[in-house]
């Protein structure tokens, strides 16, 4: 499912974004270590093939319901996972722009939710791991169908976590987690099927070519330790996200002990020496004061929480709906005056 | 929405970027910047904000009417995708009760703005993306995203990816339509089929791509794509963006909406 525009707020939609550019930044540089020309047009070329792979609709067996390929898995086992995550974020990329299937500030938590997860973690953490050396079939569908389900149920829940940190919907999250991760894991079901199948297909008629992009695909493309512990810290900023968002907003133990014995939760403030200096400098240089985002912004939170009661009076109310009305009035006025025009001089 | 007509739009979102007015004549680079600043300006609104984001469809509207796009084909395309926000939003009536707000004589639950602030949004951010793609060509759009940092080796194969969609859709649509006379009626592929009509349409790929690869090597080809047209930022570039700043910082920081209503009030009282 791919993430909207409308759904999201700024800061969440900025901050996965720099995550994914910087990803796609180091995907671009390890690529470039071990370059082999050839790849750029593979890449390309296996891009429009996921695209109008996505196109063909299947039956899921026994729903009569039709489904479609994600891709991200497959392009992971075939490519490599640097070049798989280009490629993933190209198809997602055409897809924003021409099918307006997700937004373009949606589009980094896009290429996160369906890129990251199937190529930097499930691929090196789960599938590599399961499918080992071994050629036989039946290995190769368990690792597709653990590995797709994974990645799906990541993705499923990242749209989750996007769409409550960004606060505009009114869906609380037990209620979305389930309505998002059962679909999921159907689809994941079906994909890891469908991906098993590819490549078992392309194995059996062409051992070959499986040989050649592994043979052109760049050397060090497999897992590191290093990659290993950078994934370790991406699942610990999600999970720390995620989990921060229960956080009780109840004092923390420390607090708590102190108002129980003092009165007040916080120690009080020294008016003179260098603490004071010090709380001045830690002000002013605190980027997350109590785990919020700057206190600006939860300010103008407030303030625009405080700012959507005033429609409750009647007054303003009314103003806004018939300013409302001129304003579109006057902005299709403007868009005919010029349709016109131009259908005049041309 | 069937292969063939998917095909079609995306052709025709093509040919649409490169007519010649003044929208498809500004550099990419100032689009691009723009339009971000726009969906930008436009999500950070508040979750009930509606009579705010009204003047904000003037942005789409010039660039439609300017740029000569056809006013249908980008309202069934945001109506298309629709669903989606439609359905996330649709459970904010339902379960925003807890304020009510009261309007000459109605009540309307909290709930109900925020779902329409959510469309407003919504047709907002698609149609200014749509319209993006609708006024510059996508090699020109890729060769901004290289001028303005992506990386070259991301650059070159979305250039790839967009060249031979065209090429491999067709291809699937071929095979779609051989499966199709194929099956006596029946709608739908199984699993089974599914899965060998990927396979063949991957091994193809591959084929093409080393053909591709080859073709390429001998007419030069060193690993980067050159452009011989440079577009150059000038000044109408740079008034476009002023001005487009200019809009969205009076729009968003000033409720002129309602200034505009309250005017009308007085002059009909």
């Amino acid at each position: 499912m791919h993430m909207a525009d409308a759904l999201l707020s700024p800061a969440v939609g900025t901050t996965i974004w720099a995550g994914t550019l910087a990803a796609m930044g180091y995907a671009s540089k390890k690529m470039k270590e071990n370059f082999d020309d050839k790849i750029i047009p593979l890449m390309g070329v296996l891009g429009a093939f996921i695209f109008a792979a996505q196109m063909i609709n299947f039956t899921i067996p026994g729903t009569g319901s039709s489904g479609h390929l994600g891709g991200g898995m497959i392009l992971a086992i075939m490519l490599g996972p640097y070049a798989a995550f280009l490629v993933m974020a190209s198809v997602l990329t055409v897809q924003a722009l021409f099918f307006a299937d997700g937004g373009l500030l949606a589009l980094g938590c896009n290429i996160w939710n369906l890129g990251i997860y199937p190529c930097f973690l499930v691929y090196p953490l789960i599938y590599k791991p399961l499918v080992g050396d071994s050629r036989s079939p039946r290995r190769i569908l368990v690792a597709s169908l653990v590995s797709v389900v994974a990645a799906l149920q990541l993705g499923a829940f990242s749209v989750v976590v996007e769409t409550l940190w960004s606060g505009k919907s009114e869906l609380s999250f037990g209620t979305f987690v389930l309505l998002m991760q059962p679909i999921h894991l159907a689809i994941g079901i079906v994909e890891g099927f469908v991906t098993a199948g590819v490549i078992n297909y392309v194995r059996n008629a062409r051992p070959e070519i499986l040989e050649s992009i592994t043979a052109s695909r760049p050397l060090g493309a497999e897992i590191s330790v290093r990659k290993v512990m950078i994934t370790f810290v991406v699942l610990a900023v999600v999970t720390g996200g995620a989990l921060s968002w229960f956080a009780s907003t109840h004092p923390d133990g420390l607090e708590w002990s102190i108002e129980k014995v003092t009165g007040t939760s916080e120690l009080p403030t020294q008016e003179h020496g260098i603490a004071p200096v010090l709380k001045g400098i830690q002000e002013k240089t605190a980027f997350l004061p109590d785990y919020n985002f700057s206190p600006a912004s939860t300010e103008e939170k407030k303030k625009e929480e405080s700012a959507s009661w005033p429609v409750i009076e009647a007054g303003t109310s009314v103003a806004g709906i018939v300013g409302s009305a001129i304003v579109l009035g006057m902005v299709m006025l403007i868009g005919l005056v010029i349709r016109s025009f131009k259908r005049r001089h041309t | 929405m069937p292969f063939d007509e998917e095909y079609y739009n995306l052709g025709r979102l093509d040919r649409l970027s490169y007519k010649n007015t003044f929208v498809h004549r500004l550099d990419p680079r100032a689009k691009l910047i723009a339009t971000l600043l726009f969906l930008f300006t436009v999500i950070s609104f508040s979750k009930y904000e509606v009579v705010a984001l009204i003047p904000f469809f003037l942005f789409p509207v010039l660039l439609m009417t300017i740029g000569d796009i056809p006013f249908l084909f980008i309202l069934k395309k945001v109506l298309i995708v629709s669903p989606f926000a439609i359905f996330i939003g649709i459970f904010n009536p339902l379960l925003d009760t807890g304020h009510v707000l009261v309007l000459s004589g109605f009540t309307i639950s909290a709930g109900w703005f925020s779902f329409f602030s959510i469309l407003l949004k919504f047709a907002l951010t698609i149609s200014a993306a749509l319209l993006l793609i609708a006024t510059t060509p996508f090699p020109s759009v890729c060769h901004a995203l290289r001028r303005l940092g992506m990386p070259s080796l991301f650059v070159s194969q979305l250039l790839f990816l967009y060249r031979y969609i065209f090429v491999l859709v067709e291809e699937a649509m071929r095979i779609v339509r051989a499966r199709d006379m194929r099956s006596f009626g029946a709608s739908g592929t199984g699993i089974k089929v599914f899965v060998r009509i990927i396979g063949i349409l991957f091994l193809r790929t591959i084929e093409r791509a080393e053909r591709i690869y080859y073709a390429m090597l001998s007419r030069g080809f060193q690993g980067d794509m050159p452009t011989f047209k440079r577009s150059h930022i000038t000044a109408i570039d740079l008034v476009f963006v002023a001005t487009t700043i200019l809009f969205l910082v009076v729009f968003r920081f000033f409720s002129v909406t309602e200034g505009i209503g309250r005017i009308a009030q007085e002059l009909f009282r």
